[in-house]
């Protein structure tokens, strides 16, 4: 293989680890805000589930397929968000954004995982990929609020 | 007079010789790292260019340069005899009956847009129903869904069959004689399957319908002869046929041509033009307004004397060749399942497949790494996917200059990404 060290700069273990075992993929209970996230020319898929108790993120989940990167970035976004607030998250999807155009880590408390995600800033191609569940768990929280869910894509392919 | 006779007058036919043809295509010895060599098999999404083709293209614009159908200087007229020149090899290439039936565009896509503008728009009516199959790329498909919006057409699809073929029963049934256009692939650019033209055509022509083929994938891997296939229109594209890109073709029958309306209005279009109105001209030129691509006609005439002295059945067999080669070598690796046609008689050479447990994005990724490439996603062809059930596929797609080897390669490198991917989700 030609460019190890790129290819690992993509795919660290904890990504692929993230990939094989991602957290929080499961369905929430009364979720009260959810947004869909897709990529149709990759064929990446997201939905994002929250549960937000005053300014709190009290439950998160994910569902959806795709590449490991879309997976992985998931499944460590809905790690960073969960039992924290909207702010924060807030804030974290902020970093995350900065992180992918700078090439440099976050560095942000909590994003110890995340931050093995900075290779992917080299592959153009791919930030859109890892970028895909944090600009859909910015939609559900702004289009949050108990009464209002998103209109869920059924592009399930 | 600087070579205006550089285009070989007589074509002659040449042994299919690898080892050469890979000679004449620079990109071939790049690589993509250091120490990896470029494996491409990306040939459905567009093809290499031969340093026929490029010296052609330095050429004309070293030698020729000039704008085309106007002025009387020496390079004017070279360019334009260069360009109509082009036309003609174009013309003889599809067994075009008439040279100036052989519009150009800048792609297939355009050349399908222009007949849906330029023909349907005139000739078809609410209710009249046009039919394409499920497995058109979007190109062959949004026009006339737009067209449908517009003007309130029917449109009707021939459905794709589990195996990546078109249910030629339900063909049957759908084309009758409410059928005003058949608008179809010779070849799915997702799968390959080959469509059975020969059953489609006379179908709809019994029913005095219209027919387009969409020639992008056929007319660069396999011989097309518009009579003998008895068809109005086809369209395709240089770009995949070692050709530059930006120049597409639309031959159509002369009595279509000349019953349409231009499709733009402008310079080179016109015959005469007043404050009040203006005339068209003749066919082709009411269909090429402003000044066209005129170096890369140029070029792509270059790319047909090439493909032409190999000859057409001899590129198709060796395509054949590599493809059968490839459905059973990369059958043999563990985890891959392989869409469309198992037959190489049916399938040009296009393989659209998946790796167990691994998304075709990362797949692509790691070929890259192995200087192979190949295409990951949709395809521009999501009713296939749907039909599939897949949001996406990895796609391998050959042509004049690929070998088994590669394909051998290839096989190697799927092992390798599954063992990197391996344990699953």
């Amino acid at each position: 293989m030609s460019d190890a060290g790129l290819m690992e700069d993509l795919y660290r273990e904890i990504i692929l680890d993230h990939y094989r075992q991602p957290r929080n993929r499961h369905a929430v209970d009364s979720p009260t805000c959810s947004a869909d996230g897709s990529n149709p020319l990759c064929g990446d898929q997201v939905t994002v589930s929250v549960v937000v108790d005053g300014d709190r993120i009290t439950d998160i989940g994910f569902a959806g397929n795709g590449c490991s990167i879309s997976q992985a970035s998931s499944s460590m976004m809905t790690q960073y968000v969960r039992g924290r607030t909207v702010a924060e998250a807030r804030a974290g999807v902020g970093a995350f954004q900065q992180m992918m155009t700078t090439g440099e880590v976050a560095g942000l408390e909590g994003f110890d995982d995340i931050d093995a995600l900075v290779g992917v800033a080299k592959f153009p191609a791919r930030v859109k990929c890892a970028s895909l569940a944090w600009k859909t768990l910015e939609q559900a929280l702004n289009e949050g609020g108990a009464a209002t869910p998103v209109t869920t894509d059924e592009r399930s392919a | 007079m600087t070579g205006l006779n550089h285009a070989p007058s007589e074509t002659q036919r040449l042994p299919f010789d690898l080892a050469r043809i890979r000679r004449d295509f620079p990109i071939l010895k790049r690589e993509v790292a250091p120490g990896v060599p470029l494996i491409y098999l990306d040939n459905a999404a567009t093809s290499q260019k031969p340093v026929q083709v490029i010296a052609e293209l330095t050429r004309y614009y070293r030698d020729h340069n000039a704008n085309i159908h106007r002025g009387v200087h020496t390079l004017s007229v070279e360019s334009t005899e260069l360009y109509e020149a082009a036309r003609a090899k174009v013309a003889r290439f599809i067994n075009a009956p008439r040279t100036e039936e052989v519009i150009f565009t800048r792609n297939t896509t355009e050349s399908i847009n222009l007949v849906a503008h330029a023909w349907a728009r005139k000739f078809l009516a609410a209710g009249d129903e046009v039919v394409i199959s499920e497995i058109e790329h979007h190109s062959n498909i949004v026009p006339w869904q737009m067209l449908r919006d517009e003007r309130g057409i029917v449109l009707r699809y021939i459905p794709m069959l589990p195996d990546g073929t078109l249910d030629l029963e339900v063909a049957r049934k759908i084309i009758g004689p409410r059928t005003k256009l058949l608008a179809i692939t010779a070849m799915s650019n997702a799968l390959g399957s080959i469509v059975p033209l020969e059953v489609l055509v006379p179908l709809a022509k019994a029913h005095g319908a219209t027919v387009l083929v969409d020639g992008a994938q056929s007319v660069p891997h396999m011989p097309v002869d518009v009579q003998a296939l008895d068809i109005d229109f086809l369209a395709f594209s240089s770009h995949k046929m070692l050709g530059p890109t930006g120049i597409g073709i639309l031959w159509g029958k002369m009595a279509l041509l000349e019953a349409m309306d231009p499709f733009m209005g402008g310079g080179d279009m016109i015959l005469t033009v007043s404050m009040d109105r203006s005339t068209w001209a003749d066919v082709p030129a009411k269909f090429e307004a402003g000044t066209p691509n005129v170096a890369d006609a140029i070029a792509f005439g270059a790319a047909i004397d090439y493909l032409d002295a190999l000859g057409m059945d001899a590129v198709r067999a060796h395509e054949r060749e590599v493809t059968d080669y490839a459905l059973r070598r990369l059958s043999d690796v563990p985890g891959v399942s392989i869409f469309g046609p198992m037959d190489a008689d049916l399938r040009g050479g296009v393989i659209s497949f998946e790796l167990e447990d691994v998304h075709p994005h990362d797949i692509g990724q790691v070929l890259d790494t192995y200087g192979i490439a190949i295409r990951t996603g949709h395809h521009c062809a999501q009713p296939v996917m749907s039909a599939l059930n897949v949001p996406a596929t990895a796609r391998a797609s050959f042509y004049i200059y690929n070998t088994t080897e590669e394909v051998e390669q290839l096989a190697s490198a799927l092992q390798a990404v599954s063992k990197f991917f391996g344990g699953g989700r």
